[in-house]
């Protein structure tokens, strides 16, 4: 017996909203086994979870806060994503954001003007397109992959805030601890509501929409669509290659580079060692979630969000550890992309060991396969 | 002690690991998968190696449960990666959260426990030689292993059928495919090779390195592996020149500190990958250098037409 | 867009479910920035917690939350537990300091005690440890057992609290052996036992033949130990990972000051207050004095007696500093704001300070 995947030619639209419920019922259970082996009611364990999140204004403010970042940097890496281009150094490009945009309240904290905002966010956005912009000039000029450049460079951003806010820019007055200076309120972020939720959420709604309508409607969107699906077609079809890689981490980098600013200039409020718990790497499962659609971005960073805080909220009400949480959101993550796999394929159990053992076994198809196929294929299995 | 002797004993120390996990991490690049899950296996490698060598009081006890936890993670990545089709990236991802969190919960009962340290192999007259015998001569196992990996692994792709066929898979699945090979298979096989690498490495941090357990002790390694293995543009032998290279980066920085030369430790930190990064630069030129290693399909998933 | 009516649903749903709760205990909320398994830092604050439970019983019920990144996750963490009904926080890290001072004004009726910081208001106390009292006396213990008058010193970060270890330290072994060396390696973390092993085997082939550390793992302890060399423990007493190596631990002792403020607040006499606690209030202990000769542990814990007395002062003049400069004069000490803030080495120290 065997399990055998069979492509749909097209995703089943049924499969499409089933899967996730599916991901989400199968996690539940898994859960429901989880606490109860560790003594836990897990009717209440579930509810703490991921009804918890939901039930009061002010964790479903929590809830926006942690989803910006993610979902802003999410709909950028799915347009790079589509492109088959693996950015996955959004988390360096987020702190060379925060520091290009940073770089005004530290060096200029008396420039009190309506135009310091809308600088600071340019120079974020700038800063992480510069950073994205080393991965795909290598990639372009020299052919280097572009996934452990990018992952590299994140590391080099680390040590580089790191060295400014223990050396140049740490705040004078700061006792010598590492951190810059608490910047002015004139170089912070519109604030609604309790005063958490920042202009950063309005961003990341229009963002995910207008990057939508860019994937859906114009050529460019569907230049990056074709260099993903069928990069030789598009390649004969006149589409520029480097033009595309330019143009994708362009977008992600610059996104990234937003959520970085808007994060230094919205919840945290200066720059220190550490100012993002990782999101740019948690966006790319974001992206992910949302099957690689700026729209789904979205759905995908609100989700990991309730994950988040919910694992929160059940180590202060159930005294879960923090690890529970942590092997939780693991276990649903793969459930997730494990129920995906329903969305493009069939699953049939096969019986007998047919090629399941040695190399020659699989019986290999006839005939030549013609490029554009196969390439579409590979576009459609992602 | 001489001081030589003691920056090299230094060196080999920090470069093991690295090297362990890079090779495993090369061998399942080459057959076109990427898998991000290094430090979560590796983790997860180093808690089970621990808990294991605690229980039973034996160190090889510990490494085999080492390496079979790193083979049933990298089990859990194939069958959602190859079985069920699912992006890799994504999925790797998910499992260094897993094991990240899963190794937290299972080593909480070992926290601040001694451990049982594997002890180093003697040669009688090798071992007592001057300089070369503690460096060469008196290691542990596992620093042999590393070695013996890493040529065994040079030696399968240069010279042996079955790494031919890893390379075929890895360049073009579906031309593999249509030769007849069983990609998924050939996959399979590979991501679990990596996963006993990861882990072994993982038994060299909690049994050797520090033989102790401690939460998130793999503080970043295996994202340093995978980044080797980019550096070495996937050769076995370039994979061990860079683990040496990072480690002996890494403890002169220290060295540079203990004698009183200042230069800022985060430039120090990151001088590996800006290397790695100017290396990818120097070789990316080098047509031949790149093409003949590369795997074309890396990070592709593949589901055969039928 | 389906999923956003799920979302809905499932929102309006659990409104109606929404829980109450009752408030008998006094709440007492701990935020962490490690895991409580690190054995070192976050370790010892959670044995305070800990000591709290024990101590007072069913008056109160605490609630923590570990590794909370210092950054947007902080302000969140900790008005979660303040509307989980805490009536007193513990953030026990420096990188929380502005968010506690945030969500203190949002919470005025909720008392907070930030660890490490230098900003108060009404309702948030600061507390730290003189850890360097500590420093002082494992100083003197190495000079007099060196052998090649060298120790080295695996350091985390150049931040005024370590900067000042080391000087107590040096001022120790200065005050045996004028000529005493300390080797320092900065290893930029607080926790990575390999990169603590590495540093340790550095400053071992460097020549020194005893290490003080001031990173929380128990790793350079075992380095020490393999290397048959003697070491200083820290944050908690680590004789388990080298029986025959530790010399002495310098031990934060959380207990007693969390378990006085807790039933300050449940006496109602709880004010903000800024301690910044030495031997003499138990804040900083010693690890029983092993592995040396009977008159060394007789002069380590003659040394003790007297700082934790107050008859003398680690940092008693005369001080010069690492350039030459007087710091201060002989008859005088160095005053606390000096000390918060201290960025120099004195002298004798031949490293150059990380800038």
């Amino acid at each position: 017996m065997r399990l055998v995947l069979e492509k749909r030619p097209e995703r089943n639209r049924w499969m499409q909203v089933a899967s996730p419920l599916l991901a989400v019922t199968l996690t539940v259970l898994f859960g429901c086994i989880l606490f109860a082996v560790r003594g836990i009611d897990p009717l209440h364990a579930i509810y703490v979870y991921f009804i918890g999140p939901l039930t009061t204004l002010w964790s479903i403010e929590e809830l926006i806060v942690k989803a910006t970042p993610l979902v802003l940097i999410g709909a950028g890496l799915a347009i790079c994503f589509r492109a088959d281009l693996w950015n996955i150094g959004a988390e360096g490009q987020l702190i060379a954001g925060a520091l290009a945009g940073g770089s005004i309240p530290i060096l200029a904290p008396h420039w009190d003007s309506s135009l310091a905002i809308p600088a600071m966010l340019l120079l974020g956005m700038l800063g992480g397109m510069a950073w994205a912009a080393v991965p795909a000039l290598l990639r372009n000029r020299f052919g280097a992959n572009e996934i452990l450049t990018s992952l590299m460079l994140v590391y080099v951003a680390q040590y580089l805030l790191d060295w400014l806010v223990r050396g140049p820019w740490r705040d004078p007055q700061g006792f010598n601890f590492p951190k810059s200076i608490s910047f002015n309120d004139w170089h912070l972020l519109a604030t609604f509501g309790d005063g958490r939720v920042h202009l950063g959420a309005v961003f990341a709604l229009v963002v995910a929409a207008v990057l939508a309508v860019f994937m859906a409607r114009t050529l460019k969107g569907f230049e990056i669509r074709a260099r993903g699906e069928a990069p030789r077609a598009s390649t004969f079809g006149g589409f520029s290659v480097p033009g595309t890689t330019w143009l994708c981490f362009g977008i992600s980098g610059a996104l990234a580079g937003l959520a970085g600013i808007c994060e230094v200039a919205g919840p945290v409020g200066q720059l220190q060692p550490t100012i993002s718990p990782g999101y740019g790497f948690t966006a790319i499962i974001v992206a992910f979630l949302g099957r690689l659609n700026p729209l789904g971005a979205l759905f995908g960073g609100l989700v990991l969000a309730v994950c988040y805080l919910g694992g929160e909220a059940a180590q202060v009400e159930l005294s879960i550890s923090e690890k529970t949480a942590q092997v939780f959101q693991g276990v649903l993550l793969f459930l997730i992309l494990a129920c995906d796999t329903l969305v493009r394929c069939r699953v049939r159990l096969e019986r007998g060991t047919q090629g399941s053992s040695s190399g020659q076994g699989a019986a290999p198809p006839l005939g030549i396969e013609d490029a554009g196929s196969r390439a579409a294929s590979e576009g459609a299995a992602r | 002690m001489n001081g030589l002797e003691a920056v090299l004993l230094t060196i080999i120390t920090a470069s093991t690991p690295l090297l362990l996990a890079a090779v495993g991490e090369l061998v399942t690049e080459r057959s076109g998968v990427l898998n991000l899950g290094v430090e979560g296996m590796m983790i997860m490698g180093a808690v089970t190696g621990f808990a294991a060598a605690h229980t039973t009081g034996s160190a090889a006890v510990g490494v085999a449960a080492a390496i079979a936890t790193g083979v049933a993670m990298a089990l859990l990545f194939a069958f959602l990666t190859q079985t069920l089709a699912a992006n890799q990236m994504a999925t790797g991802l998910a499992l260094t959260l897993f094991g990240i969190g899963l190794s937290g919960l299972i080593g909480q009962s070992f926290t601040g426990l001694p451990g049982v340290k594997l002890g180093a192999v003697y040669l009688p007259w090798l071992s007592d030689l001057p300089l070369v015998g503690p460096v060469l001569f008196a290691q542990d196992v596992l620093v042999y292993a590393s070695v013996a990996i890493t040529a065994a692994v040079a030696w399968m792709f240069k010279r042996t059928r079955s790494g031919l066929v890893i390379r075929a898979v890895g360049s073009n699945h579906h031309s593999a495919h249509a030769l007849g090979y069983d990609v998924a298979g050939v996959r399979y096989r590979c991501i679990a090779f990596g996963g006993a690498c990861a882990g072994l490495a993982g038994a060299y941090l909690s049994l050797v390195y520090t033989p102790q357990w401690i939460e998130n002790m793999a503080a970043g390694r295996g994202w340093i592996a995978l980044a080797l293995v980019v550096f070495a543009t996937w050769s076995p032998n370039r994979v061990a020149v860079g683990a040496y290279l990072f480690g002996t980066v890494w403890i002169m920085g220290l060295y540079a500190q203990a004698i009183g030369v200042a230069i800022a430790p985060q430039f120090l930190a990151s001088l590996p990958y800006l290397v790695t990064i100017a290396a990818l630069l120097a070789i990316s030129g080098n047509r031949t250098l790149t093409k003949v290693n590369t795997p074309a399909c890396i990070g592709q998933t593949f589901v055969p037409d039928r | 867009m389906r999923k956003l009516i799920v979302l809905a649903a499932v929102l309006a749903l659990s409104l109606v479910t929404a829980s109450a709760f009752g408030a008998d205990p006094l709440k007492v909320g701990f935020i962490y920035v490690g895991p409580i398994g690190d054995h070192g830092w976050s370790y010892q604050h959670d044995q305070g917690r800990l000591a709290v439970e024990k101590a007072l019983g069913k008056q109160v019920k605490t609630l923590y939350i570990e590794k909370v990144t210092e950054g947007p996750d902080t302000e969140r963490a900790i008005t979660r537990l303040a509307r989980e009904g805490a009536g007193l926080i513990f953030t026990t890290s420096f990188g929380f300091m502005d968010p506690t001072i945030k969500v203190a004004k949002r919470f005025p009726k909720v008392m907070f005690e930030h660890a490490t910081g230098f900003k108060r208001a009404k309702n948030v106390a600061t507390y730290s440890s003189r850890f360097y009292e500590g420093r002082y006396v494992i100083g003197q213990i190495a000079a007099r057992l060196s052998k090649t008058g060298v120790a080295g010193y695996i350091a985390s970060f150049p931040i005024p609290e370590v900067v000042r270890g080391i000087n107590a330290f040096m001022l120790g072994a200065q005050s045996i052996n004028p000529d005493f060396k300390v080797k320092t390696v900065w290893v930029n973390s607080w926790f990575d036992p390999g990169k603590e092993a590495d540093a340790a085997k550095v400053l071992i082939g460097q020549g020194a033949d005893i290490l003080s550390q001031h990173t929380d793992s128990t790793a350079p302890m075992q380095i020490a130990g393999e290397k048959g060399i003697q070491a200083f423990g820290q944050a908690s007493d680590m004789i388990k990972f080298g029986p025959k190596t530790q010399l002495t631990s310098i031990i934060d002792d959380w207990r007693p000051y969390y378990v006085r403020r807790t039933k300050a607040v449940l006496e109602g006499t709880w004010k903000s207050t800024d301690t910044w606690g030495g031997m003499d209030t138990g804040m900083v202990g010693m690890a029983p004095y092993t592995n040396m000769p009977a008159d060394v542990a007789a002069m380590a814990k003659a040394t003790e007696e007297k700082i934790r007395s107050r008859k003398m002062h680690v940092f008693a003049g005369p001080i010069h500093k690492q350039d030459g400069s007087l710091a201060v004069a002989k008859g005088k000490h160095l005053d606390d704001g000096t000390l918060l803030g201290m960025n120099w080495y004195v002298k004798g120290i031949d490293d150059k300070l990380p800038k």
